[in-house]
């Protein structure tokens, strides 16, 4: 049961296998670890870096899409109001040409309407010297009573 | 209880478990060595840190497998255990730790085989006298309690120097006083050494009585009948509560080592 010379031996081996553990096991195994819990929580920190980031890159997109559409809306406004006015241009363009035409019309009418009325003027006063001439036949000369035709003539 | 003797009494049998294969290297009872205990920690040093070193030599910073798994679960187990107990630079003391905690507990695993087992065996290879066990060896605990209490001992030289150990020999924990000196160094003399003496003898103490009770159900079933279905029933059940020890004893045995050589490196 007392304790013997083991004792010598097994220290020995004790210390062998302490040093075995101490240059062999021990460092690759913690320094696997150390690095694997170093990359786990490098991943983490940059995990959460990248929902900061998407965050921020929704509220400005979030934005953005605010501006657009405000823009948009800006600028159908502003386009349905020159497409109006445009319209309007034009409508009151076409009503002025429709203006003018129906004038000039008016005018052409009046002219015509002159003209002809010169023209039966005309035959009417050659008409009138026709049945005079055929009634008066002979005692009539054409050249001496021109003064009092046209006299009549300014009558009718 | 070794099949080739069939009437054996119960005093020859547990002689015949208590008595260690032994071999005279000098004059006098000190100098034998006990072969079947300096083999068998031979054996579960090599199995239990072989396993950790396949495991170190082939290891990946990447996703672990399984046995790497294991190996680190066991490992960091250790290294928080150790950074508990002592707050510096773990380089030795983890190393320490780990070689501790695999060696006692491999050792103890040993008593988990089945005693007679073991005998016959080995009585087959022509050994008569086989203990397994090397933990129930005082020799092979005291020959790691007193590496111990040597690294305390290089520990606190290191932490203090030479002048500062000695100083805290003789003045601490009563006082400088001249005439404090003499109580306080038997005080510290008695604390250092009751470290690894209790360290030693509590591993081989639990280990040895579990050992003990192994044989006792053992002369039990040599009763025949009934009593050896007990036996087994009751060896079993020992066997099963004897796992706790193991492991225990081992963990015991680990932190106490790193909270002495921790206390080393305080200053009183």
């Amino acid at each position: 049961m007392m304790p013997n010379a083991t004792l010598f031996a097994m220290a020995v081996w004790f210390i062998l296998l302490i040093a075995f553990a101490y240059k062999f096991i021990w460092p690759p195994l913690m320094t696997a670890i150390d690095t694997r819990n170093k990359k786990i929580a490098d991943g983490l920190a940059e995990a959460e870096k990248g929902k900061a980031a998407l965050a921020e890159g929704q509220k400005q997109k979030d934005a953005l899409m605010k501006e657009a559409r405000q823009t948009a809306t800006e600028m159908k406004a502003l386009n349905d109001k020159q497409a109006q006015a445009q319209i309007d241009a034009a409508k009151v363009q076409a009503q002025a040409e429709a203006d003018r035409i129906i004038a000039a019309a008016h005018a052409q009418i009046d002219q015509e309407k002159q003209k002809a009325k010169e023209q039966l003027r005309d035959q009417v006063a050659a008409l009138a010297i026709a049945g005079a001439e055929k009634i008066l036949k002979r005692e009539i000369n054409a050249a001496a009573h021109a003064d009092m035709l046209s006299q009549l003539k300014a009558q009718l | 209880m070794s099949s080739s003797n069939e009437s054996i009494t119960p005093s020859e049998y547990i002689e015949h478990h208590l008595t260690n294969l032994r071999i005279s290297v000098g004059e006098g009872g000190f100098w034998q060595i006990d072969l079947d205990s300096l083999i068998m920690s031979v054996i579960v040093g090599v199995v239990g840190l072989g396993v950790f070193w396949l495991v170190a030599r082939r290891v990946t910073e990447g996703v672990p497998g399984r046995f790497q798994g294991f190996v680190e679960l066991v490992l960091e187990f250790v290294d928080n255990t150790v950074k508990d107990v002592f707050p510096g630079d773990r380089k030795f003391l983890g190393p320490l730790a780990l070689t501790i905690f695999v060696l006692v507990f491999m050792m103890n695993l040993m008593d988990l085989i089945p005693i007679d087992f073991v005998a016959v065996v080995m009585e087959s290879f022509g050994v008569h006298h086989w203990k397994a066990v090397p933990s129930t060896n005082l020799s092979v605990t005291f020959a790691m309690s007193f590496t111990v209490f040597f690294l305390i001992i290089f520990f606190s030289f290191k932490a203090k120097g030479v002048g500062g150990f000695v100083h805290e020999l003789f003045t601490a924990p009563f006082g400088a006083h001249p005439a404090l000196w003499i109580p306080n160094l038997a005080i510290n003399i008695i604390e250092l050494v009751s470290k690894p003496v209790s360290l030693g003898m509590r591993l081989f103490g639990n280990m040895y009585a579990g050992e003990l009770i192994f044989m006792l159900l053992g002369l039990l079933g040599m009763l025949g009948g009934v009593f050896t279905a007990g036996s087994i029933i009751l060896s079993w059940g020992w066997a099963v509560f004897h796992i706790l020890i193991i492991l225990l004893q081992a963990f015991i045995f680990m932190v106490l080592s790193c909270v002495y050589i921790a206390m080393a490196h305080e200053h009183h």
